[in-house]
């Protein structure tokens, strides 16, 4: 299991929701860019991959109670997406990373969880 | 459906107004959680009335969305006026969609939406009359967990 603070280290990512808990343990990811696939096969407790940035993103994580969420590709939701997810307490992280090299660095280091 | 309400509250959801797509289920679910109904129970029917949510968005001009909670269920019904679903075994079948592009950027209409109503609900009636609207109504158990 890692932190969500240790995936973000391993993918040289930014949190885009400062002040927001990312010491939080995580052993579930799920990566998809559907989020009618998140919201069907997704576990609870998961971190959520993804390189869509809209609104739908942070609602359908919130509702799958998933831990966090990380923005692939160097794409960066606008200020009104982070504001709600912030105000949700998600917290969202952007890495530069193609959405492959995000899973494989996380991957490594998780024995199973990932989907 | 047995059992007195204990709990009731109705949303509308206007059709085509993707920007608000999800808020009245993040609210379903909140409402739910302040009432203290088991996590697990409470993730099933925000992803239910979720799914249900968007579908009037995507496709209809206008629906509402009743919850309403007993000592026993959560029941969300959902309807819509609307084009109504022509063959409704084969809207249910995995995969099968009639989504937009527009829908599809967003990340949804992958046809998923209304099996996977069914996976997360207990019960699950779908009633739809072609040029008037559909009728969702779901039901999930919350094993005597009393509110």
């Amino acid at each position: 299991m890692l932190t969500l603070k240790e995936m973000m280290v391993l993918v040289r990512g930014e949190l885009l929701t400062p002040g927001l808990d990312i010491e939080t343990g995580c052993s579930k990811v799920f990566a998809s860019d559907l989020m009618s696939d998140v919201l069907a096969f997704s576990e609870e407790g998961s971190l959520l991959i993804t390189g869509l940035v809209n609104s739908h993103v942070v609602r359908t994580a919130c509702l799958v109670d998933a831990l966090a969420v990380i923005v692939v590709q160097g794409k960066r939701p606008i200020g009104a997406v982070v504001d709600e997810a912030a105000a949700k307490k998600l917290p969202i992280i952007a890495t530069g990373c193609s959405m492959f090299e995000t899973c494989s660095r996380i991957a490594q280091y998780l024995s199973d969880g990932m989907r | 459906m047995n059992g007195e309400i204990v709990f009731r509250q109705e949303f509308e959801i206007q059709g085509g107004d993707f920007s608000r797509g999800g808020e009245v289920s993040c609210e379903v679910k909140n409402l739910l959680r302040e009432i203290g109904l088991p996590a697990a129970n409470v993730r099933r029917a925000a992803i239910a009335s979720y799914e249900a949510e968007m579908n009037v968005i995507m496709y209809a001009e206008q629906g509402r969305l009743d919850l309403s909670v007993t000592p026993l269920e959560i029941r969300i019904v959902v309807e819509d006026a609307g084009p109504g679903i022509a063959d409704i075994e084969l809207a249910m079948n995995e995969g099968y969609s009639t989504a937009t592009p527009e829908m599809r950027e967003l990340g949804f209409g992958a046809g998923m939406g209304l099996s996977n109503i069914k996976k997360n609900t207990d019960e699950f009636q779908i009633t739809s009359e072609v040029g008037k609207g559909t009728r969702l109504a779901m039901i999930i158990r919350t094993e005597g967990c009393r509110p």
